[in-house]
């Protein structure tokens, strides 16, 4: 706590670069996961194979994973936010297959019945219907993408992990403390307020 | 709009994996106005006959014409929002209120909103609920016969030239399906739109129908009028089910449509 209160400047400016390099891969990551949500809960033939690979993927350890990342396109800011949009890829599809597969069929076929295009039903019936449930994906990704984000101190020298790593180089416990509890206390807040959002779209 | 005609021409649907067609070689002239009802059991195709009218079941055969166009020379989307759609799951937008749900097709077609709105209330009062109580009201806080009130007004909120139906009341209760029935038959004279119906309850065909289609195994069994059926049934399995030359079958089926639907206009 020490390192925490002497230095928040610090402490804030690196806790701004985490959230910046979730919130970015976060919004990439949901570029393609959200097609292939679609996809999988469109097609129940396809949806084992994908869902199956996204999750093989997520079983790797995130470290192992950064390492092939790094051998790959080097240091900084680009490995850490490669491994955070794969690794999410698994939490955010999933929860768009389960909310989009989940809608009430009959709400799907009046929406086609009633002369809503293709796109109308998928944003204004299936989305919205689905919403909470892809919300509770996108919660328990942005979670472990600010952990798994620590190593972007490792990697890059972006984001809480910074403190982590130095101060294992440098020997100062409270450095590794300080960006612990800082990257901590964001997955609690980013989970208290996906919370919060979740409950607002609950229908 | 003025009502419509509906023709089957030879229509039929092979759903794929399936052993024999949905429905075959349908041919079936429903004229603008008439309240046609498709009677016959579950698997009987009377579904699928009814959704390759807005096109949700394409033909593999046949043509289907409203009013002399074949449905598929028209966009798919226009053609659904010129015809009405109800079904026994209801499917209200329960992110919607009431009025919105109503509200869906009139916007869809680029009504502005106070036209929409007017219209909605307007639609209320037509199916018997009363708007500044109902308006706002979530779907969710709804009894299935008000749910399905709602359904109807949804789909007859832009004026439709036709009217499709699958089984719209087989999940409320008796007595409100009594309710919901001599409604429909109040508003389908109202707005003279053609109607196809369907359902598997005889007594329920007896009450609605201008003429029925009996359906079995994917063909038509008979078509006539509900008198017609009675007294001359066509096929074993048309007889059997109207139990026609059984007496109290025949007065209790005519009492309950007369009963129904009062005296002509």
């Amino acid at each position: 706590m020490t390192y925490l209160l002497a230095h928040p400047a610090r402490v804030a400016a690196l806790a701004a670069t985490h959230v910046e390099l979730v919130v970015i891969a976060l919004v990439v990551a949901a570029l393609f996961a959200f097609p292939l949500g679609v996809l999988a809960a469109r097609r129940p033939r396809v949806s084992p194979w994908l869902l199956g690979t996204l999750g093989a993927i997520y079983t790797v350890p995130s470290l192992a994973l950064l390492a092939v990342v790094v051998q790959w396109v080097g240091l900084g800011f680009l490995p850490i936010f490669i491994a955070l949009v794969v690794y999410a890829q698994f939490m955010l599809a999933r929860g768009v297959a389960a909310g989009i597969g989940g809608v009430d069929a009959a709400q799907v076929d009046a929406a086609r019945g009633l002369g809503m295009s293709s796109s109308q039903v998928l944003w204004g019936v299936e989305v919205r219907q689905a919403l909470p449930v892809m919300l509770g994906g996108v919660r328990i990704a942005t979670v472990a993408s600010i952990a798994i984000a620590t190593l972007g101190g490792y990697v890059g020298g972006v984001g809480l992990g910074v403190l982590i790593f130095n101060g294992l180089t440098l020997h100062q416990p409270a450095m590794i403390v300080a960006g612990s509890i800082a990257a901590s206390l964001l997955a609690i807040a980013a989970d208290g307020a996906l919370r919060l959002v979740e409950r607002a779209a609950t229908i | 709009m003025t009502p419509a005609s509906i023709s089957f021409e030879g229509a039929s649907v092979r759903y794929s994996g399936a052993s024999r067609n949905a429905i075959e070689n349908i041919t079936l002239e429903c004229e603008g106005g008439e309240l046609v009802v498709l009677l016959g059991p579950s698997g009987c195709g009377k579904s699928t006959l009814l959704r390759t009218v807005n096109r949700l079941v394409p033909l593999d055969a046949g043509r289907v014409l409203l009013d002399g166009t074949d449905v598929t020379q028209l966009d798919a989307v226009e053609l659904r929002r010129q015809i009405g759609y109800v079904i026994q799951a209801i499917g209200l937008f329960t992110h919607m209120t009431v009025a919105q749900n109503i509200a869906v097709v009139p916007r869809l077609l680029g009504w502005d909103g106070a036209t929409s709105a007017a219209r909605v209330d307007e639609l209320l009062q037509l199916v018997g609920l009363d708007p500044t109580a109902y308006r706002d009201r979530s779907p969710n806080r709804l009894s299935g016969g008000e749910a399905q009130r709602i359904g109807v007004a949804r789909a007859i909120a832009a004026k439709p030239r036709a009217l499709l139906m699958d089984e719209p009341f087989g999940a409320v209760d008796s007595l409100v399906r009594t309710s919901l029935q001599r409604e429909l038959i109040r508003i389908v004279r109202e707005l003279r739109t053609t109607t196809l119906f369907v359902t598997h309850d005889v007594e329920e065909a007896f009450r609605l129908a201008d003429r029925i289609v009996v359906m079995r195994l994917g063909r038509i069994e008979q078509t006539g009028t509900p008198e017609e059926l009675l007294a001359k049934p066509a096929t074993t399995y048309v007889r059997e089910l109207v139990h026609a030359a059984d007496e109290v079958y025949e007065r209790y089926y005519l009492a309950s449509r007369e009963r129904l639907r009062g005296s002509p206009p």
